[in-house]
């Protein structure tokens, strides 16, 4: 039964590390680049909502409403700032361009609130440790759940998006070949723009879900970042869906691994991701043989 | 205007004879500091030395093999885990330095075998991934006693002085022969081998190199780099705690060195690290606004001059000092009027 509870919140972590991976899957697969800002972004949101509860007595969820937006823009002024130039620079360019970004923004973080850890659980009531009791041994917090609901509703809503809608249509098409869509009208500047934006307006939500259920510091955003990209890539990079899939592999992986030792939880983490890199590399994508597999037992 | 011109292939030229010339006197000069320096300047010249091997390892790495990695910490921190349990274990301590940096380079043969599959981004977090790992599994040594760390107490049986000496030395014979090879690496085939993996990885198979040894050579050569510079680190800080070797800011201080000296040029990375130096003796006591500048300074050189100080200085003068590559200069048959010459890799 205690194993089962492990599982159990396991799967729930994972919707956590669905959520921060869904902007960083997002913007690989749109961009082709991995942003390793992408924790430190998160941070940098989670911040700005610390700053809107603790000194305007604004709810997180209501903070929210100009987070979302205002890294939205963050996310169309690095686009054309640093990602758009890196990426014409190779393989190599973009993932120095972004550390540096990580590095600054981290110690500007560190500059402006010290090393003091802090959390929005304070400011959302007894939703931080609400739950509902299934029996004796297992509850499921009501954060963690709706943690969970967010993840889905996000990743399925962008990939409804992708698929369904003209915007959806052009970003794909541009990830494709920002050249080709020129041609046919699409200005690849601008969806790129777009792109990045979105992807950041998930950054914020995760962000807030981090800072809701768990401390934060300045330079707690390497570590966000690592799980993000462990979620995606034991997920298949770039499927939204796998990224789901990834996030909660990861979060029993390490649930599981605490269970056994209190540096388990790091430990199995990582290794399951190891394993996972081990098998896509000699065996190939497991994700979409496991996908035209379960079509045909449907 | 006639048009064949003769064409000069050359490797060494005069710049470049009197620059290995000032190497060598300054060489004699270094390996002599301790006789001659004070202490405070021979610590400061070991922190130099093990800069010199971080910068140049992982400038291969990156600027000759294409692979960035924000795991370097992971051989840094092996490096100085290693050398205090040799220690520990009773092995003579100078020499447990070198052979911890040894062990390293043997872990990461294997390890390749995986990470050397992944390119661009995957490779770059793979790798911090296996830092943070190497990190939490170094910390289930009792010995280490977990983020509360321990000490290479064996240095105790040293007097201060001889103590300074010995590490001033092993950091000054590590950086020469990490140098020395480097160099000859570089020159040799598989220079050209990795600087055409660099350019593009398929067209440089097509035509028969060989990529994944070139690579493995590359991979294992900074670990192992990595881990002496560890060691070394230990043995001048006295003090292992995981969290410091472990720290993604190595990596952040190799990027710096490579990216300001110059990725891919060999002097670049000497340059960067002594850059390096002299900025962190400035500035290294601002504290946050010192880490801001460094990431600032990666971000802007990365955008807008991705070749650093040294590549500029080459793009602009043609100078090279210690050649690794040939220079192509066209001669006209009406005197010798320069074209811009163009380099190419070592043969």
């Amino acid at each position: 039964m205690i194993f089962l509870n492990q599982i159990i919140q396991g799967v729930l972590l994972g919707g956590y590390y669905a959520l921060i991976a869904c902007g960083l899957s997002f913007m690989y697969s749109v961009m082709r680049i991995i942003n390793l800002a992408h924790g430190s972004l998160a941070i940098l949101a989670a911040y700005a909502l610390f700053v809107l509860a603790d000194r305007y007595d604004v709810s997180p969820f209501l903070g929210l409403v100009v987070v979302i937006p205002a890294m939205a823009l963050v996310g169309a002024g690095l686009q054309r700032a640093v990602l758009e130039r890196s990426a014409r620079g190779g393989l190599l360019v973009p993932v120095l361009s972004t550390f540096g970004l990580s590095i600054v923004i981290d110690n500007l973080l560190f500059q402006q609130f010290g090393a003091d850890t802090r959390s929005l659980a304070p400011y959302i009531g007894d939703l931080s440790y609400d739950s509902w009791s299934l029996t004796d041994d297992i509850a499921i917090g009501k954060l963690a759940a709706l943690t969970m609901a967010t993840a889905i509703v996000l990743l399925g809503g962008i990939q409804l998006f992708l698929n369904h809608t003209q915007l959806g249509r052009m970003i794909r098409a541009t990830a494709e070949d920002p050249d080709t869509v020129g041609l046919v009208g699409v200005n690849a500047r601008r969806v790129n723009a777009l792109a990045a934006a979105i992807a950041m307006a998930t950054v914020a939500i995760s962000g807030a879900f981090l800072a809701m259920r768990a401390t934060f510091d300045p330079y707690s955003g390497a570590l966000q970042l690592i799980f993000a990209f462990e979620a995606a890539v034991i997920g298949g990079a770039g499927s939204l869906w796998g990224t789901l899939a990834g996030g909660i592999v990861l979060g029993v992986a390490q649930s599981v691994g605490a269970s056994i030792s209190p540096q388990g939880f790091f430990i199995a983490g990582h290794a399951t991701f190891l394993l996972a890199l081990f098998l896509r590399v000699y065996f190939g994508d497991f994700g979409p043989r496991l996908r035209s597999w379960a079509r045909r037992a449907a | 205007m006639s048009a064949s011109p003769a064409v000069v292939v050359e490797r060494w030229t005069r710049e470049s004879r009197i620059a290995l010339a000032v190497a060598a006197v300054a060489a004699i000069l270094l390996a002599l500091g301790p006789l001659w320096l004070s202490a405070n300047l021979v610590d400061r010249l070991t922190t130099l030395f093990i800069y010199v091997i971080l910068a140049v390892t992982w400038n291969a790495l990156v600027g000759y093999c294409g692979l960035v990695s924000i795991g370097q910490q992971a051989f840094f921190g092996l490096g100085a885990y290693f050398a205090v349990r040799l220690a520990d274990s009773g092995v003579s301590v100078y020499p447990s330095l070198f052979l911890a940096a040894i062990i390293v380079g043997a872990l990461s043969l294997p390890l390749s075998a995986l990470m050397l599959r992944l390119r661009g981004g995957e490779f770059a977090i793979g790798m911090w991934v296996v830092s943070e790992l190497a990190h939490l599994l170094v910390n289930l040594d009792t010995l280490i006693n977990g983020e509360t760390g321990t000490s290479l107490i064996a240095l105790n049986a040293y007097p201060i002085d001889a103590r300074r000496a010995l590490t001033y030395w092993c950091a000054f014979v590590a950086m020469g022969g990490l140098l020395t090879v480097v160099f000859f690496l570089l020159r040799g085939p598989t220079g050209s081998a990795i600087q055409a993996i660099r350019d593009n990885e398929q067209a440089a198979e097509s035509i028969g190199v060989r990529v994944t040894r070139a690579k493995r050579t590359i991979f294992v050569l900074a670990a192992f780099g990595g881990g002496l510079a560890g060691a070394l680190w230990v043995a001048t800080a006295v003090t292992f705690q995981p969290k410091t070797y472990f720290s993604p800011q190595w990596t952040a201080y190799m990027i710096f060195m490579a990216l300001v000296g110059g990725l891919g040029t060999f002097e670049g990375a000497i340059l960067g690290a002594v850059v390096f130096f002299a900025i962190e003796a400035w500035f290294g006591g601002a504290g946050v606004w010192y880490l801001v500048g460094l990431g600032a300074a990666a971000l802007v050189f990365a955008l807008a001059l991705p070749r650093g100080l040294w590549g500029w200085v080459e793009d602009k003068t043609a100078l090279r000092l210690l050649p690794v590559g040939y220079r192509v200069r066209f001669l006209r048959a009406h005197g010798a009027t320069e074209a811009p010459p163009s380099e190419t890799g070592a043969a």
